[in-house]
């Protein structure tokens, strides 16, 4: 591994933000084992995310979903050469530190596991591993940044294949960040209070009109047009869990899903992605979901 | 001077930027009739297996070759260096490349995540910064290729010919002169 010159630093939030810029215009997606991982590479995918169970499984079984096997992580790891992530429960930085232990690229300090503290996230400076996290409007995504996430993923609905909730995220994410664009440097004080996030992280996305760090989208994603649906919104990439492995075809279904998130603005490219590719995974409307049973409200 | 900026997958943004900045102006390259319009090419960071995949997807893959072959002058930083090198290891099993430098590059080298690393390094003589993120080394030259940079022992920018490669990300930082290098002393006079 990698040797020391004397003047190298590791963990530094350069390396790890950097690391989700490379990812950039990709599509990372949910496996569940070897064989899917391998799967996902070969159609494009330009990272993998090691779970036992997608969305989907989680919310059809039920009970307190958690970190995965490290056995089953590090199998996934030996099977392919692009980055690894795993999830971990928002709050659990035991979880936390076991993930880092194996080496994996990026953690998922994610809604979609059950929460293990339901007042404070992980200190994600503490760790040389970059973390991701969810959130649904600006406010949030700023205050997981100041815990030290490198990268903000739009949590839409995980496990629906209903992509209403990461096109309201998206917009209203989008429209805060417009709005703070749009104001005089006197008003970023109280904008700040509004929005429960700290000034400085306010005042540099009011002067840059843009996260400082890269967002992602995730939730319902289950079709070639959901992702470039969220590109055209400006996501800088999609996650999407249940839709491909729980799909028809979910070979092909990988491979058009990452030729959308590339020619996201050529619909003749995006129709014939669209083509033939069998049965989408079932849906549910999360408008059918209690809101107590919805994982997107969870985190603050 | 037109420079195309190869804009599958990856940072291509901030070389466009990076481009820009050096008084030039960049395209973002999706298809093969984007690649006749164009001075010089940069392969952008990214993971090398999903661009390598959609440029085959989508026809650039010969075209791209061809052009290097023809002298087109091109940079490729990270994932890039990757796609410039005629031979890979540690590589996704029969993983292709566009090839042109005569080098065995190793795939994810110095490790991964954890292991990804700022330095400061010496390029062509000049010092700099450099992001290094889980970053490809050269594991050995061919004849024609020079050696513009080292860290831990190991060649991480090269040149041959028109071809330059880095394992670091300089578009991730200010410092210019990695992209000055390769608008003044490759692209100029051709």
């Amino acid at each position: 591994m990698s040797q020391n010159t004397g003047s190298e630093a590791t963990g530094t939030a350069r390396v790890k933000r950097g690391m989700a810029e490379m990812l950039k215009g990709g599509v990372i997606m949910d496996v569940v084992n070897v064989e899917q991982a391998k799967i996902a590479e070969d159609a494009g995918a330009c990272a993998v995310m090691a779970l036992e169970r997608v969305p989907a499984d989680i919310r059809a079984q039920g009970g307190v979903a958690r970190m995965s096997d490290p056995d089953m992580i590090q199998k996934i790891q030996a099977a392919v050469s692009i980055p690894v992530m795993a999830k971990v429960r928002i709050g659990h930085f035991v979880e936390a530190q076991i993930i880092e232990s194996l080496g994996v690229d990026y953690i998922d300090e994610s809604e979609v596991l059950t929460p293990a503290d339901y007042t404070n996230h992980i200190d994600k400076w503490n760790f040389k591993i970059p973390f991701v996290c969810g959130a649904t409007n600006l406010g949030e995504a700023l205050r997981r940044i100041n815990e030290g996430a490198a990268m903000i993923r739009s949590k839409g609905e995980a496990g629906t294949g209903d992509v209403s909730n990461a096109m309201t995220h998206m917009r209203t994410i989008g429209g805060e960040i417009r709005r703070l664009t749009s104001m005089r440097e006197d008003e970023l004080y109280v904008a700040a209070k509004e929005l429960q996030a700290p000034y400085a992280l306010v005042k540099e996305v009011a002067e840059t009109g843009k996260l400082p760090v890269v967002l992602f989208t995730a939730g319902g994603i289950a079709t070639p047009a959901d992702a470039a649906l969220m590109m055209q919104m400006g996501a800088d990439g999609v996650f999407i869990g249940s839709g491909i492995f729980k799909s028809g075809n979910p070979a092909q279904r990988a491979a058009a899903c990452v030729k959308a998130t590339t020619f996201y603005q050529d619909a003749k490219v995006l129709a014939d992605a669209s083509r033939g590719l069998g049965e989408a995974m079932v849906g549910i409307n999360v408008s059918d979901i209690p809101v107590p049973h919805r994982l997107a409200e969870r985190g603050w | 001077m037109i420079v195309g900026v190869l804009a599958l997958q990856g940072d291509f943004r901030e070389h466009i930027a990076a481009t820009n900045s050096c008084g030039h102006s960049a395209v973002e390259i999706r298809t093969a009739e984007d690649l006749e319009k164009i001075d010089a090419l940069i392969l952008p960071g990214g993971e090398s297996t999903t661009i390598i995949q959609l440029s085959e997807l989508f026809d650039l893959y010969a075209p791209i070759r061809t052009k290097i072959a023809k002298g087109l002058p091109v940079y490729g930083s990270c994932a890039g260096m990757i796609l410039l090198a005629d031979r890979i290891v540690d590589g996704k099993e029969g993983q292709k490349t566009f090839g042109g430098i005569n080098m065995t590059v190793r795939r994810n080298a110095f490790g991964r995540q954890v292991d990804s690393f700022e330095s400061d390094l010496k390029f062509n003589g000049h010092s700099l910064h450099a992001v290094f993120i889980r970053a490809p080394w050269v594991e050995e030259v061919g004849e024609g290729v020079q050696v513009l940079s080292e860290a831990a022992g190991h060649a991480v920018a090269v040149r041959q010919g028109n071809l330059l490669a880095t394992s670091f990300h300089p578009e991730l930082t200010s410092d210019m002169a990695v992209h000055e290098y390769f608008f003044e002393e490759i692209c100029k006079g051709r």
